[in-house]
């Protein structure tokens, strides 16, 4: 079985098991939250539509090579920074965040660079924040969260230097 | 410090259903994050076209929109999950657990939602915002998102175990593990000097 298939298994299970805590406070309460969750939906999905559909072309002219340039050669603090501002200009889904990532440690990148780089891009990547984070969430607490989360691929890049690669 | 505005005093009576329509956010159809997105968009797929011609934009359509259609049942999972959760949830409850005078505790429950939650962007957002809505903090929900992303097993599992390795995937979730609180409470720390007087309508 697939990592994805078991992870739709949990995540429908969860709908039905929250679905059924809403039953059982009765039948309106289910239908005001299966509505609420249906009119969520519709409003996203045109947003959606456009950041998965365009992310592809945006991901084809800023180039995995431009972004593994950014990762590759610095080392030490330097190296932390510029693998930060590559985290948050990655275009695309995990499997090319990942992938530069896992391309960078082959081609000699630090171990703290690259955990200071997967940290930044899975903290504010800007196609997730904006395709993703902002549709759902108020914008105000994107742009917060976003702001406030700026230390952490360097605290991480720190301890990561701290207790050294096993 | 804010005090947390009373948005139902009346039910002491926990099982007491709360969940009145008026309370669920409201929507602008079209923000500027949107128009930025589709100009974004738009330059790329010139630019695209330029380099490869009509055969370099199909492809990349085609392959998009059989992503979206694959992402599209697991957005709606979501989007019920958020309201299921907005619903059953007692605000007064929430307020008092993941609430601004929470302390630590709040942030650790932050942390812990977010390391158990299910699926991926298209569930934790909508249950964030959800969270918001019935009583959370910026804070904890800041700590229950970064937990998400950070130490959640569901991107771990699909995507960073096969790609990066083993390995590397333990180090990088072990060296992340104080991360989610520690953002929870800086976002704590920042948000009651932003706006001592609470938030902002």
């Amino acid at each position: 079985m697939s990592a994805a298939l078991l992870i739709d298994i949990i995540l429908w299970g969860s709908v039905a098991a929250v679905g059924f805590l809403a039953l059982q406070r009765g039948r309106p309460v289910l239908i005001a939250s299966l509505r609420d969750g249906t009119i969520d939906f519709i409003a996203v999905v045109p947003r959606i539509a456009l950041g998965v559909v365009g992310s592809g072309y945006i991901a084809a002219v800023i180039p995995q090579e431009i972004i593994t340039g950014w990762l590759g050669p610095h080392s030490g603090w330097f190296g932390v920074l510029t693998a930060v501002i590559a985290g948050a200009a990655t275009p695309g889904g995990p499997v090319i965040g990942f992938s530069i990532g896992a391309v960078a440690l082959k081609a000699g990148g630090g171990a703290p660079q690259v955990i200071a780089y997967v940290v930044a891009w899975a903290l504010f990547a800007f196609q997730r924040l904006l395709l993703w984070e902002i549709p759902f969430m108020p914008a105000r607490f994107v742009w917060f969260r976003a702001a406030v989360s700026l230390p952490f691929p360097f605290l991480a890049a720190a301890i990561a230097m701290a207790i050294g690669k096993p | 410090m804010k005090e947390l505005p009373l948005n139902d005093p009346a039910p002491a009576d926990e099982d007491a259903d709360d969940g009145e329509p008026g309370t669920r956010r409201k929507r602008k159809p079209i923000g500027w994050s949107m128009i930025f997105i589709g100009v974004l968009v738009a330059v790329s797929a010139t630019l695209v076209y330029r380099r490869d011609g009509i055969d370099g934009v199909l492809e990349i359509l085609t392959h998009d929109l059989w992503l979206f259609g694959g992402i599209l049942p697991r957005v709606l999972a979501g989007c019920l999950l958020g309201a299921f959760i907005a619903e059953i949830l007692p605000h007064e409850k929430v307020s008092r657990s993941l609430g601004p005078a929470s302390g630590l505790k709040g942030l650790l429950i932050g942390t812990a939602f977010g390391a158990i939650l299910p699926g991926g962007p298209f569930t934790a957002y909508p249950v964030a915002s959800a969270l918001l809505t019935v009583g959370a903090d910026f804070g904890a929900t800041i700590a229950m998102v970064v937990s998400w992303t950070l130490i959640g097993y569901g991107r771990a599992v699909a995507w960073e175990l096969p790609i990066m390795g083993v390995d590397f995937t333990m180090w990088r979730i072990v060296i992340s593990l104080p991360l989610p609180v520690l953002a929870g409470a800086l976002g704590r720390f920042v948000y009651v000097r932003m706006y001592p007087k609470g938030a902002p309508p």
